[in-house]
């Protein structure tokens, strides 16, 4: 039963974008993403943290969305899909993932390309062992995982060769 | 590649047949902007939660909903007596399975629960979260039945009936015989047998089942929103079910998260959704949560089989001899039934092999456990892996490399169509060209070599070959024939926009394979459009023409051949009417580019925006007694086998830690033959993704019951699934041997990577441990079976292996 004290006030930065809302304290992040601000992107596929079809960015850390709650993102930064599209940041793994057929349902996608920009951030010269063993907790039941392998591989590449 | 149209006044033309371009409907995807189920909302929308049975067989003595109707957000809260005024029960058995029969089933259990899992009441609220509060307070009492869980135990006259008024417990039963079985095993040089278990497993898509139904009662008119791959069965369902005529009845599928067979089955929970969208006469949302799906998403191949094979001393399959055995849920599945498992063993154990005295019998039983159902590959991968078990045991038996052995058996070249035991023929298989392409792909002797010189060092690999054969481009043999409303055939609606643009309207429909893109393609060649000037539309019963939808690998080599007439047929209209304006002839016309142009030299006559802004503004201009049709409408069904069958051949390369009976996957290899490859990316990732599935199947993937009937490992955290870190790079080549049954040629590819990957993993494991003289032959080939297998495991150190509760 929801009595006045089971729900909070929290504002978080989504998107790059303030929003404040009372929320439930047994409301996870996802839920929130998605009930409240409609930001349908972050999927729910297991909600018991093994998927990773939920993952987002808070305050630049990558997090499943169904193992936090909403109330613990209170000040913080999130990022989702969404904005991470409209700002450009990973176009060029959408890109890569796009040519490659990397994604097939689309359902594990925006996860798996937000666990995947992590990783290239610190090593784009990830090897495709590493780029397995990054990746091993996102859960793709339509590809068989070779062609992301492929995309984040040449997307690395890709941004090694423009560093150089 | 070119298409020849078969239309001698038009010149071979090519296009977009054969290439592998991505897919435009994915960048929607990929930027969380795609729309499934679940992310659709609707004014008044309405959020169901179900209380499910905590026993695999209990009677319901009551049901208390009082508390539950009191509580926040409640709308209503519903049992089985009240979704059964509004929807019918049904029964899964076709006429055409001689034998199969089941008892009624209803959308919500009516007295009796039947499997752990089963819903037996729902409540519908304003959120999700105040239906879930609710749902834990109803109340129901149970009285604990004798739960039927041994499918080995299931015939046994003493074992209790699961449904008195059909007499025994046996669901369906086929069998084959060729004669002469006997004969050939009392003379043959060698007999080899072994025992397969292969494990009861289910589809697991990444978005779970989704209904949105929306019953407008002013109108009387249902819409639903559903991830299905059958978006006409259900609109027919839906209309049987609930009394509604079918006009009534509107079913949209969009975005699809993943369906491998999970989303062609009707389920009670779903139905008991569209009830209360009626009864409230508001939209009525249900999303399975991962625990529930893995109680009611159908399960499949749990089955254990005896097979043998005889065999010459030259090293020639005289005879195979098996019996299947596999238990089903509580009720044959609906409406395909639960026999098509059955039906794929009989016919396809035995593979691409020729010497066909055979003889077969699979029977399919009632259990006290989840529903079972179709999954990617319907049998296949059973019938692959009892073949392929014993045509590697029987090489051995003779001396003979397992490579060698297999092209020595295979159907020859020149025997086809060859007709199987139980009735279906092949039309063309290439598995020679495969199977030497694969050990070229693969470098077979020089891998074998390296396994010998690993083998000295203590290191344990093993190379395991399976040869695949995979029905596809079903006909009505496989529902319609059996009295069950699915299509064999499927349609396409082409038409040129104002603009010179093509939109397609088509009955397959799109969940993450590509139907869409394949489409595009093949009406963007048969117009001589860009692909960008292609719009298509699937998934709407109030938009496409009708069709079966997508499902054993049937899109591209029926759906698609639908397209290229229709685009065949458009062309010709639009040859027409340019010949008719410009005083030529139809067969001098090309169209290039968007151009109708001379197909000589080249030079442009009319674009199609110049077509159609002539023909749909300017009827001026159009002569008096000419009707141009700028919309066309082709159907397409596959009517001269039960199915075309495809070929190919899997290799896997693994090491097994015989220490901890850890296997690590290092390489696989496919070569596949599809007949005509629309777009060979799309078709490689078909390949490598069903194969996956397999891996899984062959590792991990088991449905684990106590012999209570309990779902011991029913999370993503217990029921293991394949991640990117254990699976290996998957290489892929070709063979294109085209159907002559269509004129575009192309068979299904969407689930022989299914079929054939455990048979390649557990003869390799067993490659691998030979020096050892161990093997596995039950599914998944966890370390333990592993260890057990090497002797490793002492009697009595852990428990006895789980087979027993299948």
């Amino acid at each position: 039963m929801t009595t006045a004290r089971d729900s909070f006030d929290i504002t978080v930065t989504v998107n790059g974008v303030p929003v404040s809302r009372r929320v439930e304290a047994r409301q996870h992040l996802t839920d929130f993403l998605r009930e409240e601000l409609g930001l349908t992107g972050s999927h729910l596929g297991c909600e018991h943290g093994v998927c990773g079809a939920c993952t987002v960015r808070v305050n630049g850390e990558i997090v499943r969305g169904c193992l936090m709650l909403a109330l613990q993102a209170d000040g913080a930064r999130v990022e989702t899909i969404e904005g991470l599209s409209q700002s450009g940041a990973i176009a060029d793994l959408q890109r890569a993932f796009h040519e490659r057929n990397a994604l097939q349902c689309g359902f594990c996608t925006p996860g798996m390309l937000i666990a995947a920009a992590e990783l290239l951030e610190s090593r784009p010269g990830a090897t495709r062992e590493e780029i397995r063993t990054h990746l091993a907790g996102n859960y793709c039941r339509c590809t068989g995982y070779h062609a992301i392998v492929d995309a984040v591989e040449a997307a690395g590449r890709e941004r090694v060769r423009r560093q150089a | 590649m070119t298409i020849k149209t078969g239309i001698a006044s038009e010149a071979p033309r090519t296009g977009y047949i054969g290439a592998g371009v991505p897919r435009p409907g994915a960048r929607r995807l990929l930027q969380g902007r795609g729309r499934y189920v679940d992310d659709i909302r609707l004014p008044r929308l309405a959020h169901v939660a179900f209380v499910r049975s905590p026993y695999a067989h209990a009677r319901i003595v009551r049901i208390d909903v009082a508390g539950a109707a009191a509580s926040p957000g409640v709308i209503r809260v519903v049992s089985g007596p009240e979704v059964a005024s509004l929807c019918t029960p049904w029964v899964g058995v076709l006429t055409n399975r001689k034998g199969l029969k089941s008892a009624p089933q209803h959308a919500l259990a009516i007295d009796r629960a039947c499997w752990q899992g089963e819903a037996v009441a729902a409540v519908a609220a304003e959120t999700r979260v105040q239906a879930e509060n609710a749902a834990q307070l109803i109340d129901v009492e149970w009285q604990e039945l004798a739960a039927l869980t041994d499918a080995e135990t299931a015939l046994d006259p003493q074992t209790p009936v699961l449904h008195p008024e059909l007499g025994d417990n046996l669901a369906f039963q086929c069998e084959a015989d060729t004669g002469g079985v006997d004969e050939v095993f009392a003379t043959a040089h060698k007999i080899v047998a072994a025992t397969f278990h292969t494990g009861r497993h289910t589809p697991v898509t990444l978005e779970p089942r989704s209904i949105l139904a929306d019953f407008n009662p002013a109108e009387r008119q249902l819409t639903v929103y559903q991830a299905t791959q059958v978006p006409y069965m259900l609109q027919w369902i839906l209309a049987k079910h609930f009394g509604l005529p079918e006009v009534s009845v509107r079913v949209i599928a969009p975005d699809v998260g993943g369906s491998f067979g999970a989303k062609i089955h009707v389920y009670g929970d779903e139905m008991t959704a569209v009830a209360l969208s009626i009864m409230l006469g508001r939209p009525v949302k249900f999303v399975a949560d991962r625990l529930e799906s893995f109680v009611t998403d159908v399960h499949a191949r749990g089955h254990r089989i005896t097979a043998r094979m005889a065999v010459s001393e030259a090293g020639d399959i005289l005879g195979i001899d098996f019996d299947d055995l596999y238990g089903i849920g509580p009720y044959s599945g609906y409406p395909r039934g639960s026999a098509s498992e059955a039906q794929q063993v009989i016919n396809l154990v035995g593979g691409p092999y020729k010497n066909r005295v055979y003889r077969g019998r699979s029977r399919a039983v009632f259990q006290n456990k989840n529903m079972y159902g179709q999954y990617r590959g319907v049998g296949h991968p059973i019938a692959c892996a009892v073949t392929e078990g014993l045509v590697d045991l029987a090489a051995e038996a003779v001396g003979m490399d397992p490579a060698e052995f297999r092209r020595r058996n295979y159907i020859p070249a020149d025997a086809y169509p060859y007709k199987l035991a139980a009735g279906p023929v092949f039309e063309k298989l290439s598995q020679h060209e495969a199977h030497d392409k694969l050990l070229k792909l693969m470098d077979y002797a020089a891998l074998r070599a390296e396994q010998a010189a690993l083998r000295q060092r203590g290191i344990y690999r093993g190379i395991g070959l399976a040869a695949v054969v995979k029905m596809t481009n079903p006909s009505s043999a496989t529902y319609g024939q059996g009295g069950v409303s699915i299509a064999a055939q499927d349609g396409c609606t082409i038409k040129l926009t104002a603009t010179g643009g093509i939109t397609c309207a088509a009955s397959i429909n799109e969940f993450g394979q590509g139907a869409a893109t394949i489409v595009a393609q093949i009406a963007a060649t048969a117009l001589g459009v860009a692909l960008d000037r292609v719009k298509v539309v699937t998934g709407d019963t109030d938009a496409t023409p009708y069709g079966g939808g997508n499902w054993g690998s049937r899109g591209t080599g029926i759906g698609g051949e639908a397209v290229l007439r229709a685009g065949t047929a458009l062309r010709q209209h639009i040859l027409a009417f340019v010949a008719r304006l410009t005083e030529t002839e139809p067969s001098l016309l090309d169209i290039r580019d968007g151009t109708v142009v001379d197909a000589a030299t080249g030079a442009a006559r009319m674009t199609l925006e110049e077509v159609a802004r002539t023909v749909y503004f300017r009827s001026d201009k159009v002569p008096a007694d000419f009707s141009p049709e700028l919309v066309v409408t082709r159907h397409f069904t596959q009517k001269s086998y039960d199915g075309i069958c495809t070929n190919g051949i899997q290799a896997c390369y693994l090491e097994v830690d015989v220490e901890t009976g850890f296997v690590k996957l290092l390489r696989h290899w496919v070569v596949h033959d599809c007949g005509t490859m629309v777009n060979p990316l799309l078709v490689d990732e078909q390949i490598r993704g069903a194969l996956v599935q397999g891996l899984g199947a062959a590792l991990f993937e088991e449905c684990l019951y106590s012999p209570e009937g309990q779902l011991t490992n029913g999370s993503l955290i217990d029921y293991l699934v394949p991640m990117a870190r254990e699976m290996p790079d998957i290489e892929v080549a070709h063979c294109c041997t085209p159907t002559a049954t269509s004129e575009l040629g192309a068979k299904g590819t969407g689930e022989a990577g299914t079929a054939g990957a455990p048979a390649a993993v557990m003869n390799a494991i067993n490659d691998a441990l030979r020096p050892f003289g161990a093997r596995v032959t039950a599914q998944p080939f966890t370390p333990e079976r592993i260890l057990r297998a090497l002797g490793k495991i002492p009697d009595g150190a852990l428990p006895a292996d789980a087979t027993p509760a299948r």
